[in-house]
C-alpha cells in the first residue's frame, strides 16, 4: 500500500513538473499580487510594513485558489479518476497523495517566496520570519480545505468560480490565525504560541476533515 | 472463479436504463455485450465496476479472494484512455503497475506485445489515437485482474491491432480470465452473448 501511495504522490508531482502542469502558476499569480500592491498603497514605508503580513497571507491565499480546481479535475477529465477509485490504495489515502503533492507544488513555493516577497513590502526580518512560518503551516490547511471543493467541482466544466464561492469561507478561520500569529510574533498583548497553535490545530483539523471529505464527494459523484 | 448478475437494474436521472438483469459469467469466459446505443452497455460495465451504484440488484464474484472489492479484481477500459500527455508510455504503465500491485508483465514486455516499444520514452502526447488506445490496451497486461470489463476496446484499432487484441483477450482467458465486452463490431473469439433491448 505505501508503494501505491508514493508511486501516486510521484506521479502527480512529476505532472505538475512538466509542461502544462501548472506548478509555476500560482506563484507567478502570488508575485504579481504582491508587486503591485506598493504601486496601489502609495510609498508609505510604515503603512507598507504594517499591512505587508495581511498583504502577503491574503496573496497566498488567492494564489492558492487558482490552482485547486484542476486537483481532481484532470484526472477526472481524461478517465484516470476511475482507476484510481479501482486500485487497492483507499480513496483517502488517494486524495491525501494527490493533496500533498500539489501543495508541494503549490503551496509550499508560496510560504518560501514569502520573505523575498516580504522585503517588498518593506516588512522587518522578524516580519519575515513570522510570515514564513505561518504560511508553511498555513498553506497545506488550505490546499486540504480546497480539495473538499476540488472532489465536488471535478466533474464540472468553469468549476473554478463555485469552487472559490464554496472554499473561501471555510479558508476565514485559516487566514484569521495565521494573521493574528504574524501580528503577536511582532509584539501585543497576546503571546506568539496562543494563535499559532490555533493555526497547527487547523492545519490538522484541515488534514483529516479534507481528506476524509474529499474522498466521500468523489465516491459518490454521478459519473 | 464465477461473476454473478443478479436482477440488476439502472436508473439515470430518474430514466430507467435496464432493469432485471442476470447472469452469470463462467472462468474462462467471455461476454459480448451488444445492442443499440443508450441501451445502457456502458452502465452496466460502470455498475460492474463498481463506479456506479446499481438501483437494484447485485454484482459479486464467487471463488475469489472474499476480503478484495470487487473493483479490485477487475480492470476497466472505457472510452477514455485515462493517460497523461506528459507522461510516455513506460512511465505511464510504470506508474499503474505500481499502483495497482500484482504484477504480470513488465512494462516494457507489455509495450512491445501491443507494439509500441518504440515510442516507450516519447511523452504520450505524440501519440495518435490508435496507439493511445493500445496503450490503454497494455495496461491490462502489466497487472493480473481476473475479470476484464472493456468498452468499445477496439475504437480507433486497425486491422492488425485488432488482431492483436484478440490474441491478448484469448490469452487472458485461457489463464482462467473473464472478459465483458461491450461492443459494435464482431470479435473473432468465442463468447457468450448478450443483447441489451433497444428501447423505443
Amino acid at each position: 500500500m505505501m508503494a501505491a501511495f508514493i508511486a501516486l504522490f510521484r506521479r502527480d508531482l512529476a505532472l505538475a513538473a512538466r509542461i502544462g502542469g501548472g506548478a509555476g502558476v500560482g506563484l507567478v499569480f502570488f508575485l504579481m499580487l504582491v508587486t503591485i500592491m506598493p504601486f496601489a498603497v502609495g510609498p508609505d514605508m510604515a503603512l507598507l510594513a504594517r499591512i505587508g503580513p495581511a498583504i502577503l497571507w491574503v496573496a497566498a491565499l488567492l494564489a492558492t485558489l487558482i490552482g485547486l480546481d484542476r486537483l481532481f479535475q484532470a484526472d477526472d477529465e481524461d478517465g484516470s479518476l476511475d482507476l484510481l477509485r479501482m486500485s487497492p490504495l483507499p480513496l483517502p489515502l488517494v486524495v491525501l497523495a494527490k493533496g500533498l503533492a500539489h501543495w508541494i507544488s503549490t503551496g509550499l513555493p508560496l510560504a518560501l517566496a514569502a520573505p523575498v516577497l516580504g522585503l517588498l513590502l518593506a516588512l522587518e526580518p522578524k516580519a519575515l520570519l513570522a510570515v514564513t512560518v505561518t504560511l508553511l503551516v498555513g498553506t497545506p490547511a488550505l490546499t486540504f480545505i480546497g480539495a473538499i471543493g476540488a472532489a465536488l467541482t471535478a466533474g464540472m466544466r468553469r468549476g473554478g468560480l463555485i469552487l472559490s464561492v464554496l472554499v473561501m469561507p471555510l479558508m476565514i478561520p485559516v487566514l484569521i490565525f495565521g494573521i493574528s500569529a504574524t501580528s503577536a510574533a511582532l509584539g501585543g498583548s497576546i503571546p506568539f504560541m496562543t494563535p499559532f497553535s490555533i493555526l497547527v490545530a487547523l492545519a490538522l483539523f484541515a488534514f483529516v476533515s479534507g481528506t476524509v471529505a474529499a474522498s466521500l464527494a468523489i465516491q459518490n459523484a454521478e459519473g | 472463479m464465477r461473476l454473478v448478475v443478479d436482477g440488476l437494474a439502472s436508473i439515470r436521472s430518474g430514466r430507467p436504463v435496464f432493469s432485471n438483469l442476470g447472469f452469470s459469467l463462467n472462468s474462462g469466459a467471455a461476454l459480448a455485450i451488444t445492442g443499440p446505443n443508450g441501451a445502457g452497455k456502458s452502465s452496466l460495465l460502470r455498475i460492474v465496476a463498481g463506479l456506479l451504484p446499481a438501483s437494484e440488484g447485485k454484482v459479486r464474484l464467487e471463488g475469489g479472494d472474499a476480503e478484495t472489492p470487487l473493483a479490485e479484481e477487475a480492470h476497466y477500459l472505457g472510452h477514455r484512455d485515462a493517460l497523461k500527455p506528459a507522461l510516455s508510455p513506460f512511465e505511464t504503465l510504470l506508474f499503474w503497475q505500481s499502483l495497482f500491485g500484482r504484477p504480470l508483465r513488465s512494462p516494457l514486455e507489455a509495450l512491445e506485445t501491443v507494439g509500441l516499444a518504440h515510442a516507450a520514452n516519447l511523452p504520450s502526447a505524440y501519440l495518435s489515437a490508435g496507439q493511445r488506445r493500445r496503450l490503454a490496451l497494455a495496461r491490462l497486461i502489466v497487472t493480473h485482474r481476473p475479470l476484464w470489463l472493456l468498452d468499445e476496446p477496439t475504437s480507433a484499432l486497425d486491422a492488425a491491432s485488432e488482431t492483436m487484441f484478440s490474441a491478448l483477450v484469448i490469452e487472458h482467458l485461457a489463464a482462467g480470465g473473464m472478459a465483458m465486452v461491450a461492443t459494435h463490431a464482431p470479435l473473432d473469439f468465442p463468447c457468450e452473448r448478450l443483447v441489451m433491448g433497444g428501447r423505443p
